[in-house]
């Protein structure tokens, strides 16, 4: 069964769908610690990695799933905290690229550490595996955790709004994220919020660990990798000022590389990052602030 | 003097390893021979990362076009069916010499540099940053994937292994020569004053996205150069001109310090030095009577560490972004005072 006009069968759209929820998620990640610290967090993909391999150990010691995803929240959580005192709150006066520059160094830190424990080959997370069983509906096999991400991707997503709109932390962080230092100025506790932000990265990753290894159950030092990098890609194309743009990149990202990935001849598919870094380059050079910034020229804060 | 003293550091550096690379074992040769080309390679990156103050994640795209343009030309045409059996028709019976290699390897970096850079440099900040590394992602892609052009995944075996202890070091020495001249020129402190301040630069004519264009072909050709230098050094795969190639230099222009040549030379030296030394120790080796079996990853972890403690302890680098010089001589308070300082 096919969507006639665009060659597009409903099997792709819903895999594209689910991709780009799970992208939205990693988006509003690195997009909201962004909006506050001016950090653009290379190292988010070793976070998701490290929680994976959470939920692949504890699948391997015969844990139930419910104490390996809460392993995975407690180590992801414990480390993007750790990660924050250590390297990122020592240079938040200096400038993103530098800080750039010292997530690259974290992720290929936390990826190096990880090869030297686990090893190369990686670990099997089976316990989540029967979110990955389809269901069938109308000869369309919408495997349950597309529902699963894209429900769980639009909740986070509303209680993150929630978060921003109606409570006195989330109306400190937009504070922060408009204007730091007045921010500061006005009796917004720097620490407080960046805490917050913190916590709430920490907590999606964990979130997105949990659905990336049920798509993808053999975790690897490399897992989450490719994803970050192509999100990163997202997130600056959706236009980093505002975590709602930011989420509309990661998302638009993850469902082009989801329709890409299954509408390109076979003997094409091979070249898909080719097709999608060449739009992000495009649509870069026409929008340099981002897609869905809103209008008005700001300055590169960069 | 003092213009000759801040390039003498830089040279003196590369010559000194080069000496000490003709000194050792022949096993051991080839660290050394690696760290020049590295040394080649984050030259190349400082000319334009250091000079403009962009990051740019795409450098290493230029280096394996030097790869790749040096390989396929020097394969002996002979084996290129074997082992690059998609080549394009053209390329099978193109054949040159060694010297040619590398300097059309310099020139496929510098016109694509100048070819992507037409767009790119109009970009700043993050923007530049993720669209480099989209040029990064694109080239390895479609490197990987299209054997009309090379041989994708494979190594590429059989090129003659002409990546001497004289060659590096003289190519290394090409790539500090080019980029000292080209910080000393007006292009380079035009460049370099648009790094300061942006907006001063502007107004005093200056054009950021020419200054910053010419720098990035000239650094794409450096890059493409030591791409030709690596693959005459070992059969080299495309998985190793990717992600790991990318972090380990950006590593070494960040711990030397990307404000001066000096920086780069010295950064590329150290960690060259401690990854060299830290890989030969995860095979094994005998230290001042201790035998040292590191497991397999070490390096990367603990020149990592290094990367990120550095930037945190000495954002600047080690070199503090300065070059080295004699101290000026200062002129004495001479009864003479009408007399200007001698220069």
């Amino acid at each position: 069964m096919t969507l006639g006009f665009l060659n597009l069968s409903w099997q792709t759209l819903a895999d594209a769908l689910a991709l780009g929820g799970v992208y939205a998620l990693m988006a509003v990640g690195i997009g909201l610690v962004f909006g506050i610290l001016r950090l653009v967090n290379f190292a988010y993909g070793q976070l998701v990695m490290a929680g994976a391999y959470a939920l692949a150990y504890s699948s391997v010691w015969g844990w139930p799933s419910w104490a390996g995803i809460l392993l995975c929240f407690a180590v992801v959580i414990a480390l993007n905290t750790a990660m924050d005192r250590l390297v990122f709150r020592p240079l938040r006066t200096q400038s993103p690229a530098v800080m750039l520059v010292a997530t690259f160094a974290v992720a290929f830190l936390l990826q190096s550490i990880a090869t030297l424990s686990f090893g190369q080959l990686g670990q099997i997370a089976s316990a989540l595996a029967p979110l990955n069983q389809p269901w069938i509906i109308d000869g369309v096999a919408i495997r349950k955790i597309a529902v699963v991400s894209v429900a769980v991707a639009a909740g986070c997503l509303l209680l993150l709004q929630l978060l921003l709109t109606r409570t006195s932390v989330g109306l400190q962080m937009r504070a922060a994220a408009m204007d730091f230092r007045t921010a500061r100025m006005l009796g917004v506790r720097a620490n407080r919020v960046i805490g917050s932000a913190v916590l709430v990265s920490g907590v999606l990753a964990a979130v997105v660990a949990v659905m990336l290894t049920v798509q993808n159950p053999l975790v690897t030092p490399t897992f989450a990798l490719d994803d970050t990098i192509v999100v990163l890609a997202g997130v600056v194309l959706g236009g980093l000022n505002r975590p709602v743009s930011a989420t509309l990149g990661g998302f638009a990202i993850g469902f082009a590389s989801g329709i890409l990935g299954g509408t390109l001849p076979t003997n094409q598919s091979q070249y898909l990052p080719t097709f999608l870094f060449a739009a992000v380059i495009l649509v870069l050079l026409v929008r340099p602030n981002g897609l869905f910034a809103r209008g008005g020229t700001t300055a590169e804060r960069v | 003097m003092r213009r000759a003293t801040e390039l003498a550091a830089p040279v003196v550096l590369v010559l000194a390893t080069a000496l000490l690379g003709l000194a050792v074992s022949s096993a051991l040769q080839t660290y050394f021979l690696d760290t020049l080309v590295k040394v080649a390679i984050v030259v190349a990156l400082y000319v334009f990362i250091g000079n403009s103050g962009v990051l740019s994640f795409g450098h290493i795209s230029f280096v394996a076009l030097g790869v790749w343009t040096a390989g396929v030309l020097t394969v002996p045409t002979a084996e290129k069916p074997a082992i690059m059996p998609g080549l394009a028709h053209f390329l099978l019976h193109a054949h040159v010499g060694n010297a040619v290699s590398l300097l059309l390897a310099a020139l496929v970096g510098f016109v694509f540099a100048f070819l992507v850079g037409l767009p790119l440099m109009r970009l700043s900040g993050l923007a530049a940053g993720i669209a480099t590394f989209g040029v990064l992602e694109i080239t390895n892609n479609v490197l990987r994937y299209y054997e009309k052009i090379g041989p994708g995944l494979n190594a590429f075996s059989s090129v003659p292994q002409t990546t001497g202890i004289w060659q590096a070091a003289i190519g290394a020495l090409i790539c500090v020569g080019l980029a000292f001249a080209y910080q000393r020129s007006r292009f380079g402190r035009m460049l370099r004053a648009t790094r300061e301040d942006a907006a001063a630069a502007s107004a005093a004519g200056i054009s950021i996205y020419r200054q910053r264009l010419l720098a990035f072909a000239l650094s794409g050709a450096l890059a493409g150069l030591a791409g030709g230098l690596y693959v005459h050094l070992l059969p080299i795969e495309i998985d190793s001109l990717y992600l790991d190639l990318t972090f380990l230099t950006l590593a070494m222009l960040v711990v030397g310090g990307s404000g001066s040549l000096l920086g780069a030379v010295v950064g590329a030296l150290a960690i060259g030095g401690l990854d060299s030394f830290l890989s030969a120790a995860e095979n094994g080796v005998d230290v001042v009577g201790i035998h040292l079996n590191l497991p397999t990853g070490t390096a990367l972890i603990v020149i990592g560490a290094l990367m990120a403690i550095i930037l945190v302890l000495r954002p600047s680098g080690l070199s503090g972004g300065r070059e080295l010089s004699l101290p000026r001589r200062r002129p004495r308070p001479a009864p003479a005072a009408a007399e200007p300082a001698p220069r």
